[in-house]
């Protein structure tokens, strides 16, 4: 079986029924993908397929042999972040973190869809997804931001503070 | 290490299911997914449906169908057909899991270890939706009612109905998003005038509710005929009582949306 993961060919050895979370992060090392309740219930693992977000823990791979996957890792770099990792920075849109990949990848999926700032059209868009820090309020800011095109002061966060530790950044 | 067979066609697919005999079916991979990885499942020999090419909505004339592995999401898009079949799969989880799960994984699905499933059951039992599978007699199409009652060793191939002239779901909801459908009930009129009612999330499969329709031009009275009908289960999501107090809200709300469209 075969996948591109982030834009690379990568050839899967793991067995056809293997989630595909498993093949992310026991097979290819890749750990953005949280394994939470692994019965698709909170969404931390959630993936793109094909540009849809997906839960990886649901998936057999050899359901999608042939698929292009994306995580976190292929959203962008901590020198180079995508508008939706840099603006989950700068709202400070993540607490433990565990679920931050999950929405991250739940908020690329809406905003390439053409999703708006409207709250309640987000709250839908990532409904599936539970954060149990609850900081929701954030996270819908961070993906309202996004849909509006804001542009992201990574030197401050969205209350005005210095940025300290997250992501990488200082 | 499981046998793992993915046809590339629907008659591929039907001649490796065979007779069904040890044979887990995974199209959406919702249900039985967890199932393995949570060791409750060690399945001998898989049917994985995901290129078999049974997904799709075809609409010829006045009869809608809906293969077999046709995703959840791709039913709202029939809301101007089916209202009530719309407003049902988007009422299902959330989002990722109805671009995930499918409508043949809804009927064939079993009872959960805490609830009931099977949330689009009750709109299609509505609708007098014929479900066409193959199995060790070969292929068969029968009411839904009918197949429900005996699907096992059954491999879905698609279900139909008639567009009705209006339809009306009306669900408990939870403010969770990913639940199993409480209890909700979905009211059709068929092109001829006849108003049929089903509840999903009683207990079981879901359930036509008989009583109710004979007393269909009464919305009150209907809801209080549906109770007599009906055993309700009393589960993690909710009490038996609950159920039997909230089903004639359910039925009356119902029985008025289709009133309001006539």
């Amino acid at each position: 079986m075969n996948l591109t993961v982030n834009g690379v060919d990568t050839t899967i050895e793991s067995g056809p029924l293997t989630s595909l979370l498993d093949v992310l992060r026991e097979e290819l090392g890749i750990t953005s993908a949280k394994a939470g309740c692994e019965q698709g219930g909170c969404g931390a693992c959630t993936v793109l397929v094909n540009g849809a977000s997906r839960r990886s823990c649901l998936t057999p791979v050899a359901s999608i042999d042939g698929a292009a996957v994306t995580t976190v890792e292929g959203l962008g770099s901590p020198e180079h972040m995508s508008p939706v990792q840099q603006a989950f920075t700068h709202h400070y849109a993540a607490q433990c973190g565990f679920c931050t990949s999950g929405m991250m990848m739940a908020a690329q999926a809406y905003i390439e869809g053409g999703g708006s700032d409207d709250h309640e059209a987000i709250q839908e868009a990532l409904g599936g997804h539970v954060c149990r820090c609850t900081g929701y309020v954030k996270i819908i800011d961070a993906v309202a931001a996004v849909a509006r095109g804001e542009s992201f002061d990574l030197s401050v966060t969205a209350a005005g503070t210095a940025m300290t530790n997250i992501g990488g950044m200082a | 290490m499981a046998e793992v067979l993915i046809p590339a066609s629907p008659s591929e697919a039907v001649s490796l299911y065979g007779d069904g005999a040890g044979t887990t079916v995974i199209a959406g991979g919702t249900v039985v997914m967890p199932e393995i990885t949570y060791g409750r499942l060690t399945p001998g020999r898989v049917l994985l449906l995901s290129n078999a090419g049974l997904d799709g909505v075809t609409i010829d004339g006045t009869t809608i169908t809906l293969g077999a592995t046709t995703r959840i999401d791709t039913l709202a898009a029939l809301g101007d057909q089916v209202a009530a079949l719309a407003t049902c799969a988007d009422n299902i989880a959330d989002g990722e899991i109805r671009g995930q799960a499918t409508v043949g994984g809804n009927l064939c699905v079993s009872q959960g270890p805490e609830a009931p499933r099977g949330d689009l059951q009750g709109v299609l039992l509505a609708l007098d939706a014929t479900v066409r599978s193959a199995g060790a007699d070969g292929e068969r199409t029968e009411a839904i009612e009918e197949f429900l009652s005996h699907r096992a060793g059954r491999l879905v191939l698609d279900v139909s109905f008639e567009r009705p002239s209006a339809s009306a779901f009306s669900a408990l909801d939870y403010p969770h998003t990913h639940e199993y459908t409480v209890l909700a009930v979905t009211g059709v009129r068929a092109a001829d005038g006849t108003i049929r009612l089903a509840a999903t999330g009683l207990a079981g499969t879901a359930s036509r509710l008989h009583a109710a329709e004979a007393l269909a031009s009464d919305p009150t009275a209907a809801g209080a005929a549906a109770v007599g009908d009906c055993s309700f289960a009393d589960d993690a999501l909710a009490s038996a009582w609950y159920r039997e107090q909230t089903l004639p809200v359910l039925v009356r709300r119902v029985l008025n949306q289709l009133e309001e469209s006539a």
